[in-house]
């Protein structure tokens, strides 16, 4: 795992200097702490921040094929590098390391844009092919790894973050408002925008081609949801299912550094855990949060019977109001977006303890929910469509209980008013989005802080679906929405890779494994929810590995609190400073007098409702960005990146020089 | 009890649209078809009317007919406050 960056020149221009890169892969250190390596030629500059995790002495990035025409700089993990190997191998290819980064550069001398199609794993990759002059970026088929680029006339410029970007010179943030009305709609800008302008992604299972003036972004991988026609007796899918999750476990247990575990105490974590321990016999190291005083939030007592029963060597973080608050600047500093809850910032806290503990790794349970359809958002879409074809009944809705027994149980808060809630737009069943219109309608409420608002329906417009989407199920519809939407671009992203990496810590996500994506996206839609139960194949599997009360319960979503947060017993100095008048003014993002109110009543503990939470930590997560970023963006000291390996073929003739230690 | 329209719109305004005193739409739109209230605004709402004009609000009262507006709360209120009221 690492940090990877790099400039393409793409007009004659002086070379990129090694300070320039220095000073990006500074900014991105965090990510790559071990050693830093970078290549230089006329045209290009690469640098790589390196985490060691496989062949630790020789895996020096960056890495050549045989002749040292193609260099590549990689962040992330190839699981299957052990199988692909052995066949480059036999194709004549002669390996100098025994790390994953060497077999994607001999498969991409061989297939080109098609050696992605071979790699399992998670990864950004960069390779520069010195033959023809082009430069190659690819991302991972889900967007675990991130890769942001911006271009203009003279450059191309690419990082693991974007922070990487700003410290090239000329390259500077500015806020995109369209890409900031979508954050407050999806909970983060679609892909490939992101908030600042100019500044984009690489989608997910896409790639980017740039050569001489050209520059083209493909797919080589999309998610489909078309149902196999065979259907196979329950027991089959079971089996398989199992085979998949265990070699997909196994082969992300691949690294010369140990291995550690998330265990949140729901039946995916405890699982991918499980089956760690059922196919492994190392020590165990795992970790979790507790939410001390919130006890709504805390699952402290189903990790502890998890750990229990695992005989795992268990660490907890406390997480406070407090605490939240207080990390809360360096959590935005790392997603470089605005987020509309805080949950990233206890899983900052989190990846903090297992790096104090000296792991690097850690696997997880993220992609069960959206894959073998876990969230409630999928039964309030099953609900919704029963309850369509008799609008008028007054027993359909009634399941909405079911899936909200927080709200049911308010007491006071009459049926008939709950139900006409849900009812809006409820005869709109041919909508692509009709899983999620009410959670985006809801959550575009948040908009009215802004400063410049839109029609809610502007914002939903640039959202696209593919071409077979309307011959998908239902459920097949709502997990593609889910999972192009929240899962890369919030879950994958704020929550998981900024939140790991900020600490050096990556994490690895059996779930996500492309074959079992695959096969769960084939699966008839009743194998993966029989009526309103979710996740019912995952279950059965628990059921022989796990205590009756991790897999009997019913799915709790993360959440961490809100506005105790930043207005608790100590509301932090730069909550007051950056939702101030003039500090509001100065940004021009929202509407003061909005705000103003807001916080107003946030302080006389008024009771924020949902929206009015999302808001608060949107306006302040977005005051943080322009702040951090825009405002002001403070380069980090790049004396202390003393490159390990430099390539420089600026002074010396392609095929010479490679320093090592200098 | 002096009971004002206005009372209703501007805790609405200041409260959940977040937009100062100003109540944007009319005293008849639908609280629903709007978009003005979230589910847990309702509930607020309640509280609201309870803890302004001393009243305790039914769970049977908590329809439509009786929150989905302005002119539907306000003649909610006034039929239970059971005073004059200018309008």
């Amino acid at each position: 795992m690492c940090g990877i960056t790099g400039v393409l020149n793409r007009v004659d221009a002086p070379p990129v200097t090694e300070a320039t890169l220095r000073q990006m892969l500074a900014m991105i250190r965090h990510r790559g702490p071990d050693e830093i390596g970078i290549y230089r030629d006329e045209w290009v500059g690469l640098g790589n921040a390196r985490l060691s995790i496989i062949d630790l002495s020789g895996g020096q990035q960056p890495i050549s094929n045989e002749d040292g025409t193609l260099w590549i700089v990689f962040n992330g993990e190839i699981f299957n590098y052990l199988e692909l190997r052995p066949e480059l191998e036999a194709r004549g290819h002669q390996f100098a390391t025994h790390c994953d980064t060497e077999v994607i550069v001999h498969l991409y001398e061989d297939y080109g844009p098609g050696c992605l199609s071979r790699l399992n794993g998670q990864f950004a990759i960069a390779i520069w092919d010195t033959r023809n002059r082009s430069l190659f970026l690819a991302r991972d088929r889900l967007g675990i790894r991130p890769i942001f680029y911006t271009r203009n006339d003279q450059q191309l410029v690419f990082g693991s973050e974007i922070k990487a970007l700003l410290a090239c010179p000329g390259v500077n943030a500015e806020i995109n408002h369209d890409a900031l009305d979508q954050v407050f709609v999806y909970w983060s800008a679609l892909s490939p925008n992101t908030v600042f302008n100019g500044i984009w992604e690489v989608p997910p299972g896409h790639y980017l081609l740039a050569k001489d003036n050209a520059l083209s972004v493909e797919p080589y991988w999309s998610l489909d949801f078309e149902v196999d026609r065979t259907a196979q007796p329950e027991q089959v899918y079971l089996e398989e299912l199992e085979a998949l999750l265990i070699d997909a476990t196994r082969i992300r247990l691949r690294a010369d550094v140990p291995v550690g575990a998330y265990l949140s105490g729901g039946l995916d974590s405890s699982l991918t855990t499980a089956l760690i321990r059922n196919y492994t016999h190392n020590r165990l190291d795992t970790f979790s949060i507790a939410f001390a005083d919130n006890p709504g939030f805390d699952e402290s007592a189903f990790q502890r019977r998890m750990a229990a029963h695992l005989g795992t060597d268990h660490r907890v973080v406390q997480c406070t109001h407090a605490d939240i608050g207080a990390v809360f600047p360096e959590v935005v500093w790392h997603t470089e977006t605005p987020v509309l809850r805080t949950a990233p910032a206890p899983m900052f806290l989190l990846s903090k303890l297992v790096h104090e503990h000296n792991l690097k790794v850690v696997l997880t349970g993220e992609g069960a929910d959206e894959f073998l359809a876990g969230y409630d958002i999928f039964k309030e879409m099953k609900i919704r469509r029963f309850w369509a074809q008799h609008p008028e009944s007054q027993i359909r809705p009634l399941l909405l209980k079911r899936i909200y027994p927080d709200i049911a149980n308010l007491g006071s808060l009459n049926n008939t008013f709950l139900n006409a809630f849900f009812k809006r737009g409820l005869a709109d069943t041919g909508s692509p989005y009709y899983s999620h219109a009410i959670r985006w309608s809801n959550t575009a409420r948040t908009q009215r802080f802004l400063a410049h608002q839109r029609l809610e329906e502007d914002a939903r417009l640039p959202l696209t679906v593919p071409p077979g989407f309307h011959r998908w199920s239902s459920l097949g519809q709502a997990q593609y929405l889910e999972s192009t939407v929240f899962l890369p671009q919030y879950l994958l992203s704020s929550q998981g890779d900024r939140m790991a990496m900020a600490n050096s810590v990556e994490g690895r996500y059996p779930f996500l494994d492309y074959r079992v994506v695959e096969f769960c996206n084939r699966l008839p839609p009743d194998v993966k929810m029989p009526g309103l139960r979710e996740k019912w194949l995952l279950k059965q599997i628990g059921r022989r590995l796990l205590p009756p009360e991790i897999w009997q319960r019913t799915k709790r979503p993360y959440r961490a609190p809100i506005h105790r947060s930043f207005y608790g017993q100590h509301t932090p100095d730069y909550v007051e400073e950056l939702l101030s008048d003039s500090a509001l003014r100065e940004s021009g993002l929202f509407n003061p007098a909005a705000v103003a109110q807001l916080t107003h009543k946030a302080t006389n503990g008024g009771g924020l409702s949902e929206t009015d939470e999302m808001a608060l930590v949107g306006v302040l997560s977005t005051q943080l960005v322009y702040q951090q970023f825009v405002k002001t963006f403070n380069l980090a000291p790049y004396d202390t990146c003393s490159p390990a390996k430099v390539v420089d073929r600026v002074t010396t003739e392609i095929g010479a020089s490679v320093a090592v230690g200098k | 009890m002096d009971i004002k329209r206005e009372q209703i719109r501007t805790y609405i305004a200041e409260n959940i649209l977040f937009t100062n005193k100003e109540y944007p739409y009319s005293d008849n739109a639908s609280f629903l078809n709007e978009g003005i209230l979230d589910s847990m605004n309702v509930l607020q709402l309640v509280m609201f009317v309870e803890k302004r004009f001393g009243i305790k609000v039914n769970d049977e009262d908590i329809v439509p007919e009786n929150f989905d507006s302005v002119a539907n709360l306000f003649a909610y209120i006034q039929r239970r406050v059971g005073t004059p009221v200018h309008a």
